[in-house]
């Protein structure tokens, strides 16, 4: 085993891995907020509202990850095709850029996934907790931003810990449109040197700390969260 | 009497065959990839050789006096065909590496990809490093192209944009999102000859060659022991080249400015 690349690509590896961190951080965030409303509308939203959103779940949670990313950054780029005029746009350099289009398409791909656990997370708050609610007189706004949400939030807590690490372990399809992130990085180092599986096993390694502090992360919030179980 | 000139007439006969059988053996027999690699050598619906590099096979055998035959092998299994004596040497495209020359000897150089690169219809064909400062190049990850682009370009102040496939590449110069894609000039011209190439694109050039990046290039693969050989298909190579043959069939292809070929190799 080779290690004697790792000295000269240290830089080069913690920008990869700052660019994983971002992704993960950024989708996480949005993708969860997204799910939120995506998954309570299927609860209790009009019934047009509530199969739209099923559908948006289906179709994201049904396709896969890397084949959305790849129709959205290439497809959209055989439109620009036509347009040469939008190259002179304020919009192109967001727009030539991948990793935009990872962003986008990682948190509406999230959304998908997480709000189908928002849905079961909101089913699963029993009913008689809201009509006491309810009963105290308070709106429905209320009763969500109160009861519901907070119950709900606490009982997909271990279910969100668990797509997270999803999340981090599907960064690397960011490299499918030019995105150096960690995974781009063992691209680079197998370029230049023609060492291919070090790299990857120092990959692995970063991967499962990563996934063992989003684990510690999780387990300190939902201890913190007293719960009857 | 009668028996005697039997006899003679049977040996002459026998000897006739066995040197007729030994002539045929003299032949010599090359193998290229089985699958096809048009334009350099494929195989049309009858069966029979064409392109590039099968006509520059029997020009170089024209040089030598000899009759040339091609067969087809798995490239995977090409070498120890080599060596278990299959054939006499590989003629099909094979990259001179240190690592398959501890196993076979290569001739000199036949012809080398030139490295190019493309960009939009239109733009300014200066292609010096420093002309390329601030501009953006995709290459396919994890080839000498990569690396090339990595040496000299973005050295010069350009930046790298990796793609998992060629297509891919070509495909973000046509919507604008790289400046200019480098790779083999033969690739890289198919793709200016498709629809969309021709829409977008044109070639700007041919980058310096640089061996210690993008590697010596292509020579015909012999066993080591067959010095005479080698020596006797260099010596084609040398005549050919110095007739401008080599020079004269790239463009009867259409393969002109794609490649770089002997003598200036």
């Amino acid at each position: 085993m080779d290690f004697s690349w790792l000295p000269k690509y240290l830089p080069l590896l913690f920008s990869g891995l700052s660019i994983t961190l971002q992704l993960l951080l950024i989708t996480m965030v949005l993708g969860f907020l997204l799910a939120v409303p995506l998954g309570l509308v299927q609860v209790t939203g009009p019934r047009w509202l509530a199969s739209l959103a099923r559908g948006y779940c289906t179709i994201m949670r049904g396709t896969p990850l890397l084949i959305q990313l790849y129709l959205f950054y290439y497809g959209l780029g055989s439109i620009f095709q036509g347009f040469p005029e939008l190259r002179q746009s304020f919009l192109w350099p967001v727009l030539r850029e991948g990793y935009y289009y990872v962003v986008v398409a990682f948190v509406l791909n999230e959304a998908g996934y997480a709000g189908e656990i928002f849905r079961g997370g909101f089913l699963s708050v029993p009913k008689g907790e809201l009509e006491a609610a309810r009963a105290y007189g308070m709106s429905p706004w209320k009763v969500l931003s109160r009861v519901w949400l907070p119950r709900a939030v606490r009982n997909v807590m271990p279910a969100l810990g668990v797509e997270t690490i999803q999340i981090l372990k599907s960064t690397p399809a960011a490299a499918l449109v030019t995105v150096v992130d960690l995974f781009g990085v063992a691209d680079r180092v197998r370029q230049e040197t023609y060492i291919i599986y070090p790299p990857l096993i120092v990959l692995m390694i970063v991967y499962l700390v990563l996934v063992f502090i989003i684990t510690r992360i999780f387990s300190r919030i939902e201890a913190q969260v007293p719960s009857k179980r | 009497m009668k028996l005697t000139k039997r006899l003679v007439l049977g040996v002459a006969t026998a000897a006739s065959i066995a040197m007729g059988v030994s002539a045929a053996r003299a032949d010599l027999v090359f193998a290229t990839d089985a699958a096809p690699y048009p334009p350099f050598t494929s195989q049309n619906a009858a069966g029979e050789w064409e392109g590039w590099e099968y006509e520059l096979l029997q020009a170089l055998c024209a040089e030598m006096n000899e009759k040339c035959t091609l067969i087809p092998i798995a490239w995977d299994g090409i070498i120890p065909a080599l060596l278990e004596k299959k054939m006499d040497g590989i003629f099909g495209s094979m990259s001179i590496t240190d690592e398959r020359k501890k196993q076979i000897n290569f001739t000199s150089v036949y012809y080398n990809s030139a490295a190019v690169l493309i960009g939009p219809k239109g733009g300014d064909k200066n292609i010096a490093p420093d002309a390329l400062k601030g501009k953006t190049i995709g290459a396919q990850a994890s080839t000498t192209h990569a690396n090339y682009v990595e040496k000299y370009f973005v050295a010069a102040g350009a930046t790298l944009k990796t793609y998992k496939g060629q297509d891919e590449a070509n495909a973000d110069l046509a919507a604008g999102r790289v400046d200019y894609v480098q790779a083999d000039g033969v690739t890289l011209n198919s793709f200016l000859q498709s629809d969309d190439g021709k829409a977008c694109c044109e070639l700007y050039g041919a980058v310096p060659l640089d061996v210690e990046v993008l590697g010596p290039g292509v020579g015909a693969a012999i066993r080591k022991e067959d010095t005479a050989l080698l020596e006797k298909i260099n010596g084609a190579i040398k005549s050919y080249a110095a007739k401008g043959g080599f020079e004269e069939l790239a463009k009867k292809h259409g393969l002109s400015g794609l490649l770089i070929l002997p003598p200036n190799i």
